[in-house]
């Protein structure tokens, strides 16, 4: 009896523990979203929106136009993706489905190394190494351009994209390979046909994770993308200096005085960050969701 | 067992907070050799020259112990707004809305001269340009010269290095060169300047890269740039920077450098500032590459 009432209770403490940390996400995003608001929500009011959205970010002289930064943002972010999801979905496929076992086992713990690699490592490397490189390669002016941060930013989002891609590829049930091998498919078509679509919903988050690693990196971007808040203009954007909305932040966030204009405009930038992180999400799961719902009917 | 490891650590706790407390009762008696310790953040470009200060007067004085970080002046000169400093270096003169955010939050900012230091316009040493007016640079700067030809170089596009908006160095730039002094004067830089964080940043890239231009304290420039000389206008003679063009105002780009204090120092910062100013401390700064107070 005794022994029993200690065991319900240290149930109903873990239970409620376990309950507590799954909301403690919720709470958190919550609450870190109305701190944002609080302390960003004052620039609307002390910047005018035509200001906000000018090409000209200049803060000790006053001018807040965020525009550039979020184009170099989106520059940046969007080259690294082209990079990082034909690569990191490419190497998820060969080490689930094409590599012999030998070569799985040491290619995906090497791969998950590579994801814990420290950011300003490579940035350190971006500056002495590529970046002097590319500037020769390519003929530019300067090796410092938003293609510099976004090779490196590929590089930092493939391992998070083939670490998750390659365990969804993984969890496919042996039956689909065999049953479309036995129906005289190659191993392409499997693969393309059968594996990857069923796969679709983790390979779809494995790049959602990559991509929001990429959006969110700062000290990389800060160290070789030059850091010039200019305007895009076609493709030449790619191959000149990009000035980032993270690397804004944490270049200027330490120098500013506590409740200034500009202390708030930073703080509207976060917000924007988190924004464009919330909508990359929502936009993945409600393409999963639908795509569920499909192959449900499907299937009833 | 456990219990005896636990009767262990309680015989020896009276030993080791009795040792403790004795060793830090002994400089106490005597106050002149107080245990001290200041905490001393802001610009990059003193903070080598603070370091190497801090570092000599901890050997004079072991009972003293100096922190010193960088940041730029604009981060130390929030932290003395905040009062998470003793003493804020600065690259340029505090600003009239910091002082008014410090009076806001009870501070008031002491202001100390304690070196001079000239800005070093540098090239790749591949670049045959060897000088400049300010005019030029500040139309180099300002987007009206892009190309070096322009300024008798090759044909090559100019790319812009500059250090970030915190930086007092980057403000007194803006200031003093590419609006030349002028208070009227609204030039800003050019959109794509490069704003990098750091003063190793704009060094290794000048190093690797003949097409950039850039500017940094002269105590920061290492040896495989270029530096250019500077005429304050087409008719004046081009100077070098140096300790000596620097004190006898001939060449255009120097400034002073400030330390900041809240209120009046006293005590062990007060015995750190005094010890600046003595022939001893303002030797470091001519090892440094700075130009000491005369």
């Amino acid at each position: 009896m005794n022994s029993r009432t200690t065991l319900s209770w240290s149930e109903f403490i873990l239970t409620q523990l376990i309950k507590l940390s799954g909301y403690s996400a919720i709470i958190f995003v919550v609450m870190i979203f109305f701190f944002l608001l609080t302390e960003g929500g004052p620039a609307l009011g002390e910047v005018s929106l035509p200001a906000l959205f000018s090409s000209r970010w200049y803060p000790i002289e006053d001018y807040f136009g965020i525009l550039p930064l979020l184009s170099g943002s989106l520059v940046v972010t969007l080259g690294a993706a082209l990079i990082a999801v034909p690569v990191g979905i490419g190497t998820a496929v060969y080490i689930a489905e094409i590599a012999p076992r030998w070569a799985r086992e040491i290619l995906k713990p090497l791969v998950e190394v590579l994801g814990g690699f420290p950011s300003v490592v490579l940035g350190f490397l971006g500056i002495i190494v590529l970046a002097p490189d590319l500037r020769r390669l390519l003929n530019l002016p300067t090796g410092l351009t938003a293609f510099t941060g976004a090779l490196l930013l590929g590089g930092i989002a493939i391992p998070t994209i083939v670490s998750v891609a390659e365990d969804a590829l993984d969890a496919v049930p042996r039956s689909y390979r065999d049953a479309a091998l036995a129906l005289g498919a190659t191993e392409w078509q499997t693969i393309w046909r059968v594996t990857l679509p069923a796969a679709r919903s983790g390979v779809l988050t494995a790049v959602m994770l990559g991509v929001g690693r990429a959006i969110g990196e700062t000290m990389t971007v800060m160290m070789v993308t030059g850091n010039a808040p200019v305007m895009p203009h076609g493709i030449a954007t790619l191959f000149s200096p990009v000035r980032t909305m993270t690397a804004t932040i944490a270049a200027e966030m330490g120098e500013v005085a506590n409740g200034s204009v500009h202390y708030h405009v930073l703080f509207l930038i976060g917000i924007t960050l988190f924004l464009i992180s919330l909508l990359i999400n929502v936009t993945a799961s409600a393409v999963v969701f639908r795509q569920r719902k499909r192959s449900e009917r499907i299937l009833s | 067992m456990k219990i005896l490891k636990y009767l262990l650590i309680l015989l020896l706790l009276p030993v080791i907070t009795g040792c403790a407390g004795n060793s830090s009762a002994a400089p106490g008696s005597n106050p002149q050799e107080q245990s001290a310790y200041i905490e001393n953040k802001g610009s990059d470009t003193i903070v080598n020259l603070a370091l190497a200060w801090a570092e000599r007067y901890q050997q004079l004085h072991p009972q003293v112990s100096i922190s010193v970080t960088g940041g730029g002046s604009g981060t130390g000169i929030a932290a003395l707004i905040n009062g998470t400093v003793d003493i804020a270096n600065a690259s340029r003169q505090i600003k009239p809305e910091e002082i008014q955010a410090a009076e806001n939050n009870g501070k008031n900012p002491v202001e100390f001269v304690i070196a001079r230091d000239a800005i070093a316009v540098v090239v790749n040493p591949e670049n045959p340009v060897d000088r400049l007016t300010l005019q030029q640079i500040s139309d180099i700067y300002s987007g009206k010269i892009s190309n070096w030809q322009a300024v008798g170089g090759e044909d090559r596009p100019i790319v812009r290095l500059s250090r970030e908006t915190n930086s007092g160095t980057h403000v007194y730039f803006l200031e003093q060169v590419l609006r030349l002094g002028q208070k009227d004067n609204h030039t800003l830089f050019a959109k794509n300047t490069l704003l990098l964080p750091s003063s190793e940043g704009i060094s290794s890239e000048i190093r690797d890269n003949p097409n950039a231009i850039g500017y940094d304290g002269l105590g920061y420039v290492t040896p495989d740039q270029k530096v250019l000389a500077v005429a304050r206008d087409a008719q004046s003679d081009y100077i070098l920077p140096s300790a000596e063009s620097v004190n006898n105002g001939t060449y255009p780009i120097a400034r002073d450098l400030y330390m900041y204090t809240d209120g009046e120092p006293t005590g062990a910062v007060k015995e750190y500032l005094d010890w600046i100013y003595s022939p001893e401390a303002q030797e470091i700064v001519t090892e440094l590459g700075f130009v000491p107070i005369e």
